[in-house]
């Protein structure tokens, strides 16, 4: 068959049932994306005789005879299209992924659908902008600054990655032709729980194509957890490459390593396995009840499981002061309880990667992941190889979220390389990332609140049941983590907390943007407005007399013997202020019928700007011979903007500019040590590394310019490109080619061990309109001030907010997996589980605190999963507000919402 | 996504070229809910491209939609300006989940046998009182209303080798006038519940209920109903069971949302309408 790809004639073959998605990629075009693979998100936008369609539903061979352009060729010459100069004018991406296929649906819109984007762009999925930067491309805004040598921080600065992302030619995890390249598919349990009694690999060795089958007989005995932190000590041993007991439908139960995916997908099809199904739970507070199916019988406390019998994977309870004596005579109190629900990250980009064996026998994985160093470490354990024969490595990500602080595909691919010795690929489905990754935490939080006359804070506890799921992975730290900054930015003299995660027979929960703290403080920021409404005091007058200032220990009991928080800055009392004077200005109220209620409601967040026990960065940079630098660092870039960040800082201490720092990362070949992209870590700590680095390097070169002038070094400065002294200048080039000459090297290390810790800050604030007679919520305002210190680049910053206040929506509003009865997961797809579209998401305004902090790199602070945290409690306190009840579970659908409504409103 | 099963594609060119339906064989029109599931148990796809069936027919009395004309196809219909239901059809075409991108290759007669409560076709040709021609594996040909053919959620009249081959529109029902109302669980989401109410000359009504119920329901009246006549029907008539469940809205939510959509057309048409 004949096909004109991007003006080019290819002949080729697809195969029958092919979509013309994988066939443009398997013709080389990488820029054709896979989001859901089933219609829905748009990632594989092409265009098909100029009109665009989504290639993941064309049968491959309809498209014979016809012209499709993908991103590579939507501008001929190799420039860029005006929409993709737009794209990149605007910075209309974070992670990238849904970008070509958003550049393409948008070049090819007309006048009317301009008019309304909403409807225009409802098949385009982007997770990670919240949209206002994509709209911005549309309108021709041009959001980035050219600035001058050594003024980089503080800027707005594009991403180095642009303009390949808009061309379709950022290398993403699957975006590499390997040879002889073999597929992993994994054959998953239909129980929820169940003894494994015989897997017949027969049938499924005699499909052709099928090379091995893996079962828990050819995985290391080794327990482990799917989830990566830096000291392992945080999660239990529970998990294994392949088990011979399944704890959640969808685990994987064999591995089926095949020529093709179709041999791969028949093979699993072709297993026969035996099951003796156990008894299931799927509640968490049936889980811990007495009497209850038991998930991982035998682990122990010295596995980190605090009470397998039990099902209680974690627990914490500690008191400061005396909760029930307070409670009992202060002024107001207010008890309720707050569940939310599972959501999922639904990073665009799928998990998965590629593993095979190099020359020197060294195993290399190229995956999607956050952790590449964490993951070569626990590689390294879990198959008994030594650190250096393994190398773990990422491009680009496709979003992460915290959904990549795992090791949810490299653990088997590291098998199925060392097993048969060919290059693997293994790469989930949609429905593979909702059914056997992880989710957030779903938690049932009881808050019990009191306050004295004067709305000074008497007495705060938590009740929390969290949910982890069949597998602990994360369920300590997140349990801890939603109990600290949630009580301990208040001052409070009597607070107690009770805290346990269960272990349940559904998907597991893990690492979530926020890690805890959303679920929280959906309960505390509640129980503050309750009190503040029975005392009649403003919602933000009752958190400024409560809330910690510098001086104030940030306590929260159980106590967890960690110190090393302090106020490096402190912004909250601007961010509060910010919002309450956004929220006053007067808005163009749109013109609703009586049937509307409004309201306006708040919410604030405190995070430690570092994970706690150490978070480690080792960051390398040296002179180039042209005279520019070579930074690598080891944090991976997936949208976090970091990759910007680094150049930043690194130009401003060199006095360059940043087009002459060239960024290797997040490649364990490269050496050192980097615990990973997450807990808000990209700039804070990693940052700080590049940060004395680059410090260290530009004393060597002041150094060497000195030697060679014969001059004080103390004397010498860095200004635009040079080393000067006096009169005296001497341009790092010059400086590169006489180093050169004489056999030196400059070049500078630095590290960062993440700790002390600062903390930051965030104030939501909404306006909304609720319909009492349909559930239906607009909102109306939408503010979030952010003390991110100084801020290291304002556009990217905001964009962070942006998106974390989008996702976050998507959570308050929509989102919802959904687990039946038996544990599986009802709603594994895209058009099921509803992720916030333009027309979902309502522009921000983003304002910032003027902070500088004291241990950031250069005054900055993390800013990345904080604008999620609060959104979700400053949009139930603004219903609560409209509407007079409080609702207490999230989603806020309109169908959940109705009864009370009903109830309150009548019809 | 790849249907890795499938080892043949057919493409016949007319009903004589039809092959016998076996096991593991589907139609393929447009191919976006084939294309967009696992589909483990197909082995052939047939494919309807071939079959060149002319898209839409003015004819007479009716306009002829046939099964596999692309929704884009007829949103894009130069209507006569006494259709003056034709509003429904951008309408209906803006309340699909599926953005315009797939309506290029959606088909009408594909929403139809997909029979998905929200499918918006189905509310369309039902409200239209479009009638079905099927074309029998036996060889022998079917008719029935649109509102029939829909048994349930994701069930319809048609067996193994059936094939859905067109409707025919009423241009009478055409020119009768329409209201519309739709809602869904988010701004721009999959229907919740998606009502219809069309009346003639004579000031009849036909109500059609969709979305919300597991298949279309319709309600005729002589002559405009009172407020109180409508909500009685609609609760008598349409029994609780029939309220569809799913993520996309609740049963008791769906119900309530029917009444009052219901209630807004019936102003609407009346002439006391409001937002």
């Amino acid at each position: 068959m004949s096909f004109l790809i991007n003006g080019k004639d290819v002949s080729a073959t697809p195969r029958p049932g092919q979509c013309l998605r994988t066939f443009l990629r398997e013709t080389g075009h990488f820029g054709v994306k896979k989001g859901c693979d089933a219609g829905d998100c748009g990632a594989c936008t092409v265009l098909l005789d100029g009109e665009p369609v989504h290639s993941c539903l064309i049968p491959a061979f309809r498209a014979e005879d016809h012209a499709i352009t993908t991103i590579e060729g939507l501008e001929s010459d190799g420039g860029l299209h005006p929409m993709q100069q737009a794209f990149v004018d605007a910075q209309g991406f974070q992670c990238g992924f849904c970008t070509a296929g958003m550049i393409l649906t948008c070049a090819s819109l007309n006048q009317a659908q301009r008019q309304d984007l909403g409807a225009a762009l409802k098949g385009n999925i982007c997770r990670c902008t919240g949209y206002r930067a994509i709209e911005d491309a549309l309108d021709g805004v041009c959001n980035i600054e050219d600035v001058p040598a050594g003024e980089a921080f503080g800027r707005s600065l594009p991403a180095p990655a642009g303009p390949q992302i808009v061309r379709g030619q950022a290398r993403y995890t699957f975006d590499t032709a390997v040879d002889g390249l073999c597929h992993v598919k994994l054959a998953r349990s239909p129980h929820a729980h169940a003894k494994i009694v015989a897997i017949d690999k027969t049938a499924a060795l005699a499909v052709p194509g099928v090379i091995e089958v893996l079962t828990h007989e050819d995985a290391p005995s080794a327990l482990f957890s799917t989830a990566r932190h830096e000291k392992a000590w945080m999660d239990p041993d529970d998990t294994r490459v392949l088990d011979d007991t399944v704890r959640f439908i969808g685990q994987k139960v064999a591995a089926v390593i095949a020529e093709s995916e179709a041999a791969a997908e028949e093979g699993c099809r072709r297993l026969a396995i035996t099951y003796e199904p156990l008894p299931a739970v799927v509640d968490p507070g049936e889980a811990i009840a007495p009497g209850a199916p038991v998930i991982h019988p035998g682990r122990t406390p010295q596995d980190r499981v605090a009470n397998a019998a039990r099902n209680i994977v974690a627990e914490g309870h500690g008191e400061y002061g005396d909760v029930a004596a307070a409670l009992a005579v202060s002024a107001v109190t207010y008890e309720g309880t707050f569940t939310t629900q599972r959501v999922q990250h639904a990073a665009l980009e799928t998990h998965g990667g590629l593993a095979w064996l190099d020359a020197s026998g060294v195993l290399n994985i190229r995956s999607s992941t956050q952790v590449p160093f964490l993951t070569r470490r626990a590689l390294s354990d879990i198959f008994n190889l030594p650190p250096e024969t393994i190398r773990v490595f990422c491009e680009r990500v496709g979003g992460g979220f915290g959904g990549k602080q795992e090791m949810f595909v490299e653990d088997i691919l590291a098998l199925a390389a060392l097993k048969t010795g060919r290059p693997v690929k293994l790469e989930f489905t949609r429905e593979e990332q909702f059914i056997a990754s992880s989710t957030r935490h779903p938690m049932r939080v009881t808050v019990k609140a009191g306050a004295d006359r004067d709305g000074k804070l008497t007495a705060l506890q938590l009740d929390v049941l969290s949910n982890t799921g069949a597998y602990g992975n994360h369920a300590g730290p997140v349990l801890f983590h939603a109990c600290g900054e949630s009580l301990g930015v208040y001052n409070c003299p009597n607070k107690k907390v009770d805290a346990v995660v269960a272990y349940t027979n559904t998907v597991p929960a893990g690492a979530f943007r926020g890690y805890g703290l959303p679920q929280s403080l959906f309960a505390v920021e509640a129980a503050i407005d309750e009190l503040a409404q029975q005392l009649k005091i403003d919602p933000f007058e009752i958190r400024r007399r409560n809330v910690v200032k510098p001086g104030d220990p940030m306590l929260y009991p159980p106590d967890n013997g960690y110190r090393d928080v302090m106020y490096g800055s402190y912004g909250l009392d601007q961010c509060l202020d910010l919002v309450e004077r956004a929220m006053s200005e007067t808005t163009s109220t749109p013109d609703l019928s009586a049937e509307w209620l409004t309201g306006d409601g708040i919410a604030l967040t405190m995070i430690d700007t570092v994970p706690p026990d150490g978070h480690i960065a080792d960051v390398a940079i040296a002179l180039r011979d042209d005279g520019g630098f070579a930074l690598t660092v080891g944090t991976a870039e997936f949208g976090n903007g970091t990759s910007t960040v680094h150049r930043q800082i690194a130009a401003t201490i060199l006095a360059t500019t940043v087009d002459q720092i060239t960024l290797k990362q997040s490649d364990t070949a490269h050496g050192g040590h980097d615990t990973g992209a997450y807990g808000s870590a990209g700039t804070f700590v990693a940052g700080r590394a590049t940060q004395a680095a680059a410090e260290h390097l530009a004393n060597e070169l002041k150094t060497f310019a000195a030697q060679f002038w014969t001059v004080d070094p103390n004397a010498c400065a860095l200004a635009d490109g040079r080393v000067m002294h006096g009169r005296q200048r001497l341009s790092f080039a010059e400086l590169a080619r006489q180093a050169g000459a004489e056999g030196v090297r400059l070049s500078a290390t630095g590290n960062s061990q993440g700790t002390p810790r600062s903390v930051a800050f965030n104030v939501q604030g909404f306006r909304v309109a609720v319909n009492k007679h349909t559930g239906e919520i607009r909102i109306l305002k939408s503010v979030q001030a952010a003390d991110a210190g100084r801020v290291a680049n304002p556009m990217q910053c905001r964009g962070q907010v942006e998106g974390g206040v989008a996702q976050s929506l998507g959570a308050t509003l929509y989102e919802e997996m959904v687990i039946d009865a038996t544990g599986r997961v009802v709603n594994p797809k895209f058009r099921d589980y509803h992720l916030p579209s333009f027309a979902d998401v309502p522009r921000t305004e983003v304002l910032f605190a003027q902070t500088s902090d004291a241990l950031g790199p250069l005054g900055a602070k993390s800013m990345s999963e904080s604008p999620y945290n609060p959104v979700a409690a400053a949009l139930g306190n603004a219903l609560r507000a409209a509407t007079g009840i409080r609702f207490t579970s999230v989603p806020f659908k309109p169908d959940r919402l109705f009864p009370l409504l009903q109830e309150k409103y009548g019809d | 996504m790849d249907l890795n099963t499938i080892t043949e594609v057919v493409r016949p060119q007319s009903r004589a070229d039809l092959p016998a339906w076996k096991a593991g064989d589907a139609w393929l029109a447009g191919g976006t809910w084939l294309f967009s599931e696992p589909q483990a148990h197909l082995s052939r796809l047939i494919d309807l491209t071939d079959l060149r069936w002319p898209a839409l027919v003015v004819g007479d009395t009716s306009l002829t939609i046939a099964a596999t004309c692309t929704v884009a196809h007829l949103d894009a219909f130069p209507c006569p300006a006494d259709w003056q239901a034709a509003p429904l059809i951008d309408q209906c075409c803006r309340a699909f989940l599926a953005s315009f991108k797939i309506w290029k290759t959606a088909t009408v007669g594909g929403n139809l046998c997909m029979s998905l409560p929200a499918g918006p076709m189905i509310s369309l040709l039902s409200a239209l009182e479009g009638i079905c021609t099927i074309w029998k594996a036996d060889g022998s040909e079917q008719k029935m209303a649109v509102a029939e053919f829909v048994t349930g959620n994701q069930r319809n009249v048609l067996g193994p080798g059936d094939l859905l081959r067109q409707i025919e529109v009423p241009l009478a029902a055409l020119k009768r006038r329409a209201a519309f109302r739709q809602i869904s669980l988010t701004p721009v989401g999959r229907s919740a519940a998606l009502v219809i109410g069309t009346i003639g000359r004579d000031g009849d009504l036909l109500l059609t209920i969709t979305a919300s119920t597991v298949k279309p329901v319709q309600l005729r009246w002589p002559t405009m109903p009172t407020r109180d006549a409508m909500r009685d029907s609609i609760l008598r008539d349409v029994p609780d069971g029939l309220y569809h469940d799913d993520v996309h809205g609740k049963p008791a939510w769906r119900k309530a949302m029917t009444r009052r959509l219901a209630e807004q057309i019936r102003d609407e048409l009346t002439g006391s309408a409001q937002a």
